[in-house]
Protein backbone atom coordinates (compact mmCIF):
# COMPACT_ATOMS: atom_id res chain seq x y z
CA UNK A 1 0.00 0.00 0.00
CA UNK A 2 1.93 3.46 -0.77
CA UNK A 3 1.91 5.37 1.64
CA UNK A 4 1.42 8.70 -0.98
CA UNK A 5 -1.42 9.60 -2.92
CA UNK A 6 -1.53 11.71 -6.11
CA UNK A 7 -3.72 15.45 -5.73
CA UNK A 8 -5.07 16.33 -8.99
CA UNK A 9 -6.75 19.89 -9.06
CA UNK A 10 -7.97 21.56 -12.79
CA UNK A 11 -9.97 24.95 -13.10
CA UNK A 12 -10.94 26.87 -15.83
CA UNK A 13 -13.21 29.47 -16.45
CA UNK A 14 -16.75 28.81 -18.43
CA UNK A 15 -17.71 30.33 -22.03
CA UNK A 16 -21.27 30.72 -21.39
CA UNK A 17 -23.40 29.58 -18.33
CA UNK A 18 -24.07 26.12 -17.87
CA UNK A 19 -27.82 26.11 -18.72
CA UNK A 20 -26.88 27.94 -22.02
CA UNK A 21 -26.61 25.65 -25.23
CA UNK A 22 -23.25 26.56 -26.04
CA UNK A 23 -21.91 24.62 -22.78
CA UNK A 24 -24.56 21.54 -23.46
CA UNK A 25 -21.41 19.42 -24.35
CA UNK A 26 -19.46 19.94 -21.68
CA UNK A 27 -22.85 19.42 -19.38
CA UNK A 28 -23.82 16.13 -21.30
CA UNK A 29 -20.33 14.47 -20.82
CA UNK A 30 -20.10 15.21 -16.93
CA UNK A 31 -22.15 11.96 -15.41
CA UNK A 32 -20.49 9.75 -18.33
CA UNK A 33 -16.73 11.33 -17.53
CA UNK A 34 -17.18 10.97 -13.80
CA UNK A 35 -18.63 7.55 -14.12
CA UNK A 36 -15.21 6.65 -16.00
CA UNK A 37 -13.10 8.30 -13.75
CA UNK A 38 -14.73 6.56 -10.67
CA UNK A 39 -14.81 3.03 -12.48
CA UNK A 40 -11.12 3.64 -13.59
CA UNK A 41 -8.19 1.75 -12.43
CA UNK A 42 -6.17 3.59 -8.89
CA UNK A 43 -8.84 5.77 -8.52
CA UNK A 44 -9.61 7.13 -5.20
CA UNK A 45 -11.52 10.05 -4.69
CA UNK A 46 -13.34 13.12 -5.92
CA UNK A 47 -15.18 16.29 -5.07
CA UNK A 48 -18.56 15.86 -6.28
CA UNK A 49 -19.69 19.43 -5.91
CA UNK A 50 -18.51 20.16 -9.77
CA UNK A 51 -17.39 23.77 -9.38
CA UNK A 52 -19.83 24.76 -6.61
CA UNK A 53 -18.03 25.10 -3.51
CA UNK A 54 -14.11 26.05 -5.04
CA UNK A 55 -14.46 29.22 -5.20
CA UNK A 56 -16.63 32.42 -4.89
CA UNK A 57 -16.76 32.68 -8.59
CA UNK A 58 -19.53 31.72 -10.30
CA UNK A 59 -18.34 30.84 -13.87
CA UNK A 60 -15.33 28.87 -12.20
CA UNK A 61 -15.12 25.27 -12.99
CA UNK A 62 -13.12 22.91 -10.60
CA UNK A 63 -12.13 19.47 -10.63
CA UNK A 64 -10.54 18.11 -7.34
CA UNK A 65 -9.66 14.06 -7.24
CA UNK A 66 -7.13 11.84 -5.78
CA UNK A 67 -5.26 8.72 -7.54
CA UNK A 68 -2.82 5.89 -6.75
CA UNK A 69 -0.35 7.13 -9.09
CA UNK A 70 0.33 9.43 -11.70
CA UNK A 71 0.49 6.45 -13.79
CA UNK A 72 -3.52 5.59 -13.11
CA UNK A 73 -4.01 9.55 -13.59
CA UNK A 74 -2.40 9.61 -17.05
CA UNK A 75 -4.20 6.42 -18.10
CA UNK A 76 -7.52 7.83 -17.35
CA UNK A 77 -6.69 11.71 -18.65
CA UNK A 78 -5.01 10.83 -21.40
CA UNK A 79 -5.61 7.13 -22.70
CA UNK A 80 -9.64 7.31 -22.44
CA UNK A 81 -12.75 8.81 -23.46
CA UNK A 82 -11.58 11.65 -21.58
CA UNK A 83 -8.99 12.56 -24.02
CA UNK A 84 -12.06 13.77 -26.29
CA UNK A 85 -13.72 15.24 -23.13
CA UNK A 86 -10.36 17.43 -23.16
CA UNK A 87 -9.78 18.31 -26.39
CA UNK A 88 -13.09 20.28 -26.92
CA UNK A 89 -12.04 21.71 -23.34
CA UNK A 90 -11.87 25.22 -25.49
CA UNK A 91 -15.60 24.88 -26.83
CA UNK A 92 -16.51 24.96 -23.11
CA UNK A 93 -13.42 27.16 -21.11
CA UNK A 94 -11.23 29.67 -21.32
CA UNK A 95 -7.57 29.65 -19.20
CA UNK A 96 -7.87 31.27 -15.78
CA UNK A 97 -4.85 33.14 -15.85
CA UNK A 98 -2.84 31.43 -14.23
CA UNK A 99 0.53 29.88 -16.32
CA UNK A 100 -1.39 26.43 -15.88
CA UNK A 101 -4.90 24.56 -15.67
CA UNK A 102 -3.85 21.94 -14.19
CA UNK A 103 -1.64 21.20 -10.61
CA UNK A 104 -0.64 17.85 -9.52
CA UNK A 105 1.09 17.55 -5.80
CA UNK A 106 1.67 14.09 -3.39
CA UNK A 107 -0.60 13.76 -0.06
CA UNK A 108 -0.36 10.94 2.40
CA UNK A 109 -2.47 8.22 1.62
CA UNK A 110 -5.66 8.40 3.96
CA UNK A 111 -5.85 12.38 4.00
CA UNK A 112 -8.51 14.75 1.16
CA UNK A 113 -7.16 17.93 0.06
CA UNK A 114 -9.33 20.66 -0.16
CA UNK A 115 -10.28 23.45 -3.71
CA UNK A 116 -8.60 25.68 -1.30
CA UNK A 117 -5.70 24.00 -1.76
CA UNK A 118 -5.94 23.45 -5.07
CA UNK A 119 -5.82 26.74 -5.67
CA UNK A 120 -2.81 27.92 -3.70
CA UNK A 121 -0.83 25.05 -5.45
CA UNK A 122 -2.02 26.07 -9.03
CA UNK A 123 -1.06 29.72 -8.30
CA UNK A 124 2.38 28.39 -6.61
CA UNK A 125 2.63 26.18 -9.98
CA UNK A 126 2.37 29.80 -11.89
CA UNK A 127 4.83 31.46 -9.11
CA UNK A 128 7.87 29.34 -9.49
CA UNK A 129 7.32 26.55 -11.97
CA UNK A 130 6.98 23.20 -11.56
CA UNK A 131 7.98 22.07 -7.81
CA UNK A 132 8.00 19.01 -5.72
CA UNK A 133 5.01 20.66 -3.99
CA UNK A 134 3.19 21.86 -7.41
CA UNK A 135 3.66 20.22 -10.79
CA UNK A 136 2.54 18.59 -13.96
CA UNK A 137 2.40 15.45 -16.04
CA UNK A 138 5.11 17.25 -18.48
CA UNK A 139 7.09 17.87 -15.50
CA UNK A 140 6.15 15.00 -12.45
CA UNK A 141 7.89 14.90 -9.39
CA UNK A 142 8.28 11.38 -7.42
CA UNK A 143 6.24 11.05 -4.16
CA UNK A 144 8.19 11.55 -1.54
CA UNK A 145 8.67 7.99 0.08
CA UNK A 146 10.05 7.40 -3.54
CA UNK A 147 12.69 9.48 -3.47
CA UNK A 148 15.96 7.81 -2.36
CA UNK A 149 19.47 9.76 -1.81
CA UNK A 150 19.94 13.01 -0.37
CA UNK A 151 19.79 14.80 -4.01
CA UNK A 152 16.67 16.70 -4.52
CA UNK A 153 14.10 15.62 -7.53
CA UNK A 154 15.10 17.53 -10.54
CA UNK A 155 12.57 17.77 -13.78
CA UNK A 156 15.17 18.07 -15.88
CA UNK A 157 16.95 14.98 -17.39
CA UNK A 158 19.68 13.92 -15.68
CA UNK A 159 23.17 15.43 -17.21
CA UNK A 160 26.17 13.90 -16.84
CA UNK A 161 28.67 15.57 -14.55
CA UNK B 1 26.59 18.51 -31.70
CA UNK B 2 25.20 14.69 -31.12
CA UNK B 3 26.01 12.26 -33.95
CA UNK B 4 23.47 9.67 -33.15
CA UNK B 5 21.33 10.53 -35.35
CA UNK B 6 23.80 11.07 -38.09
CA UNK B 7 25.09 7.58 -37.65
CA UNK B 8 21.61 5.86 -37.38
CA UNK B 9 20.98 7.26 -40.77
CA UNK B 10 23.99 6.22 -42.25
CA UNK B 11 23.18 2.50 -41.56
CA UNK B 12 20.42 2.94 -43.90
CA UNK B 13 22.71 4.24 -46.69
CA UNK B 14 23.09 0.79 -48.27
CA UNK B 15 19.67 -0.30 -49.93
CA UNK B 16 19.04 -3.19 -48.87
CA UNK B 17 19.49 -2.81 -45.30
CA UNK B 18 17.33 0.16 -45.90
CA UNK B 19 14.45 -2.00 -47.51
CA UNK B 20 14.73 -4.18 -44.08
CA UNK B 21 13.97 -1.00 -42.04
CA UNK B 22 11.13 -0.26 -44.66
CA UNK B 23 9.82 -3.63 -44.48
CA UNK B 24 9.87 -3.81 -40.73
CA UNK B 25 8.58 -0.29 -39.92
CA UNK B 26 5.52 -0.83 -42.31
CA UNK B 27 4.46 -3.28 -40.20
CA UNK B 28 3.68 -0.50 -37.44
CA UNK B 29 4.83 -1.81 -33.96
CA UNK B 30 4.00 -5.42 -35.09
CA UNK B 31 7.09 -7.88 -34.95
CA UNK B 32 8.73 -9.27 -38.21
CA UNK B 33 11.03 -12.13 -38.33
CA UNK B 34 13.99 -12.57 -40.32
CA UNK B 35 12.07 -15.09 -42.81
CA UNK B 36 9.53 -12.50 -43.73
CA UNK B 37 12.18 -9.96 -44.27
CA UNK B 38 14.08 -12.59 -46.87
CA UNK B 39 11.12 -13.70 -48.82
CA UNK B 40 9.96 -10.20 -49.61
CA UNK B 41 13.29 -8.57 -49.82
CA UNK B 42 14.31 -11.76 -52.22
CA UNK B 43 17.42 -12.40 -50.29
CA UNK B 44 18.85 -15.00 -48.14
CA UNK B 45 17.95 -15.36 -44.82
CA UNK B 46 21.44 -15.29 -43.42
CA UNK B 47 22.18 -11.62 -45.47
CA UNK B 48 18.30 -10.52 -43.79
CA UNK B 49 19.49 -11.45 -40.68
CA UNK B 50 22.94 -9.52 -41.26
CA UNK B 51 21.33 -6.13 -41.63
CA UNK B 52 18.70 -6.69 -39.40
CA UNK B 53 21.21 -7.02 -36.50
CA UNK B 54 22.92 -3.77 -38.07
CA UNK B 55 19.47 -2.00 -37.47
CA UNK B 56 19.64 -3.33 -34.12
CA UNK B 57 22.82 -1.73 -33.36
CA UNK B 58 22.10 1.11 -34.50
CA UNK B 59 19.04 1.59 -32.11
CA UNK B 60 17.08 1.66 -35.03
CA UNK B 61 15.34 -1.59 -34.69
CA UNK B 62 14.41 -3.63 -31.06
CA UNK B 63 14.70 -7.12 -30.95
CA UNK B 64 12.12 -9.42 -29.25
CA UNK B 65 11.53 -13.29 -28.89
CA UNK B 66 8.07 -15.07 -29.48
CA UNK B 67 7.06 -18.62 -30.64
CA UNK B 68 5.68 -18.20 -33.85
CA UNK B 69 2.15 -19.51 -35.38
CA UNK B 70 0.85 -19.96 -31.62
CA UNK B 71 2.76 -23.20 -30.87
CA UNK B 72 3.70 -23.79 -27.39
CA UNK B 73 4.82 -26.36 -24.87
CA UNK B 74 7.66 -28.90 -25.33
CA UNK B 75 8.25 -29.70 -28.86
CA UNK B 76 7.08 -25.78 -29.95
CA UNK B 77 10.84 -25.36 -31.00
CA UNK B 78 12.80 -22.29 -29.09
CA UNK B 79 11.70 -18.54 -29.79
CA UNK B 80 11.93 -16.97 -32.80
CA UNK B 81 14.11 -14.07 -33.11
CA UNK B 82 11.98 -11.46 -33.78
CA UNK B 83 12.25 -7.15 -34.83
CA UNK B 84 10.81 -4.27 -34.89
CA UNK B 85 10.74 -0.64 -35.17
CA UNK B 86 12.37 1.56 -32.14
CA UNK B 87 8.88 3.50 -31.44
CA UNK B 88 10.81 5.92 -28.64
CA UNK B 89 13.94 6.28 -30.57
CA UNK B 90 13.48 8.87 -33.05
CA UNK B 91 16.44 10.34 -35.25
CA UNK B 92 16.66 13.73 -36.22
CA UNK B 93 19.09 14.83 -38.84
CA UNK B 94 19.79 18.08 -39.77
CA UNK B 95 22.57 20.16 -41.39
CA UNK B 96 23.15 22.63 -40.39
CA UNK B 97 21.51 22.27 -36.87
CA UNK B 98 18.17 23.14 -36.57
CA UNK B 99 15.73 22.81 -33.47
CA UNK B 100 12.45 22.60 -34.89
CA UNK B 101 11.22 20.12 -32.12
CA UNK B 102 12.13 22.65 -29.44
CA UNK B 103 10.35 25.57 -31.57
CA UNK B 104 7.13 22.93 -31.86
CA UNK B 105 7.39 22.45 -27.70
CA UNK B 106 7.36 26.21 -26.85
CA UNK B 107 4.58 26.54 -29.50
CA UNK B 108 2.59 24.56 -27.72
CA UNK B 109 3.17 25.24 -24.23
CA UNK B 110 1.81 29.21 -25.65
CA UNK B 111 -1.33 27.77 -27.57
CA UNK B 112 -2.50 25.75 -24.06
CA UNK B 113 -1.81 28.76 -21.92
CA UNK B 114 -3.31 31.02 -24.08
CA UNK B 115 -6.06 28.47 -24.74
CA UNK B 116 -5.88 28.98 -28.68
CA UNK B 117 -6.49 25.70 -29.72
CA UNK B 118 -9.61 26.19 -31.87
CA UNK B 119 -7.59 27.97 -33.97
CA UNK B 120 -4.58 25.34 -33.76
CA UNK B 121 -7.28 22.66 -34.79
CA UNK B 122 -8.75 24.90 -37.16
CA UNK B 123 -5.38 25.38 -38.70
CA UNK B 124 -5.15 21.95 -38.56
CA UNK B 125 -8.04 20.82 -40.56
CA UNK B 126 -7.35 23.21 -43.58
CA UNK B 127 -3.88 21.67 -43.62
CA UNK B 128 -5.53 18.43 -43.88
CA UNK B 129 -8.08 19.39 -46.66
CA UNK B 130 -4.99 21.44 -48.77
CA UNK B 131 -2.85 18.36 -48.90
CA UNK B 132 -4.86 15.92 -49.65
CA UNK B 133 -4.52 14.63 -53.64
CA UNK B 134 -8.47 14.34 -54.31
CA UNK B 135 -7.78 10.97 -56.81
CA UNK B 136 -6.10 9.48 -54.26
CA UNK B 137 -7.15 6.43 -51.64
CA UNK B 138 -7.98 7.38 -47.96
CA UNK B 139 -4.97 4.83 -47.26
CA UNK B 140 -2.77 6.76 -49.43
CA UNK B 141 -3.63 10.11 -48.04
CA UNK B 142 -2.90 9.19 -44.46
CA UNK B 143 0.44 7.37 -45.56
CA UNK B 144 1.48 10.99 -47.27
CA UNK B 145 1.18 12.22 -43.70
CA UNK B 146 3.02 9.52 -42.30
CA UNK B 147 0.11 7.72 -40.63
CA UNK B 148 0.31 4.07 -41.02
CA UNK B 149 -3.26 3.29 -41.95
CA UNK B 150 -4.18 -0.45 -41.45
CA UNK B 151 -7.49 -1.31 -43.13
CA UNK B 152 -9.75 -3.93 -41.18
CA UNK B 153 -13.43 -4.29 -41.03
CA UNK B 154 -14.41 -1.54 -42.18
CA UNK B 155 -12.41 0.44 -39.63
CA UNK B 156 -8.53 1.76 -40.05
CA UNK B 157 -6.12 2.21 -37.37
CA UNK B 158 -3.27 4.30 -37.83
CA UNK B 159 -0.19 2.77 -36.51
CA UNK B 160 2.53 5.35 -36.30
CA UNK B 161 1.91 9.21 -34.76
CA UNK B 162 3.64 11.56 -36.33
CA UNK B 163 3.78 13.80 -33.60
CA UNK B 164 4.75 10.73 -30.91
CA UNK B 165 6.63 12.81 -28.75
CA UNK B 166 5.24 15.95 -28.81
CA UNK B 167 1.49 14.49 -28.21
CA UNK B 168 3.07 12.76 -25.15
CA UNK B 169 3.80 15.93 -24.08
CA UNK B 170 0.89 17.84 -24.89
CA UNK B 171 -1.87 14.95 -25.63
CA UNK B 172 -5.05 17.11 -26.00
CA UNK B 173 -3.46 19.81 -28.41
CA UNK B 174 -1.59 17.24 -30.57
CA UNK B 175 -3.90 14.69 -30.88
CA UNK B 176 -6.49 17.14 -31.60
CA UNK B 177 -4.49 18.90 -34.08
CA UNK B 178 -3.91 15.21 -35.56
CA UNK B 179 -7.52 14.37 -35.21
CA UNK B 180 -8.39 17.78 -36.50
CA UNK B 181 -5.89 17.07 -39.55
CA UNK B 182 -7.13 13.91 -40.52
CA UNK B 183 -11.08 15.44 -40.61
CA UNK B 184 -9.73 16.97 -43.08
CA UNK B 185 -8.00 15.01 -45.51
CA UNK B 186 -11.02 12.36 -45.65
CA UNK B 187 -13.95 14.61 -45.29
CA UNK B 188 -14.63 14.36 -48.92
CA UNK B 189 -14.92 10.50 -48.54
CA UNK B 190 -16.97 8.04 -47.04
CA UNK B 191 -14.60 7.87 -44.05
CA UNK B 192 -14.66 9.68 -40.97
CA UNK B 193 -12.24 9.97 -37.86
CA UNK B 194 -12.94 9.87 -34.46
CA UNK B 195 -10.49 10.20 -31.36
CA UNK B 196 -10.16 6.84 -29.86
CA UNK B 197 -6.84 6.50 -27.71
CA UNK B 198 -4.97 3.29 -27.23
CA UNK B 199 -1.43 2.56 -26.57
CA UNK B 200 0.99 1.94 -28.69
CA UNK B 201 -0.89 3.45 -32.01
CA UNK B 202 -2.19 6.86 -33.08
CA UNK B 203 -5.33 8.39 -30.95
CA UNK B 204 -7.05 8.52 -34.58
CA UNK B 205 -9.07 6.03 -35.74
CA UNK B 206 -11.44 6.13 -38.61
CA UNK B 207 -14.52 4.17 -39.89
CA UNK B 208 -17.03 3.93 -42.91
CA UNK B 209 -19.88 6.13 -42.75
CA UNK B 210 -23.30 4.75 -42.51
CA UNK B 211 -24.20 4.78 -45.88
CA UNK B 212 -28.27 4.94 -45.14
Amino acid sequence: MATFHLAHFNAARLRAPLDDPATAGFVAGLDPINALADRSPGFVWRLAEEGATVTPVDDVIATLSVWESLEALRAFTYQSEHLDYVRRRRDWFVPLGYRASLVLWWIPAGTLPTPQEGVTRLRRLGEHGPTAEAFTFRAPFPAPDEVTGAAPPSPLPARPA
Amino acid sequence: MDDTGLNAVSTLADRVRRAAYREVASAGGAPVGRDDVAASLGIGRTLAAHHLDKLVDAGLLEVTYARRSGRTGPGAGRPAKLYRVAADAEHEVSLPPRTYRTAAELLAEAVERTGAEVALFDVARTHGRATRTPSAEVADRLEAHGYLPVEADGRIELRNCPYHRLAEQFPPLICGMSLATVEGLVEDTAWSARMDPAPGRCCVTLSKNKTD
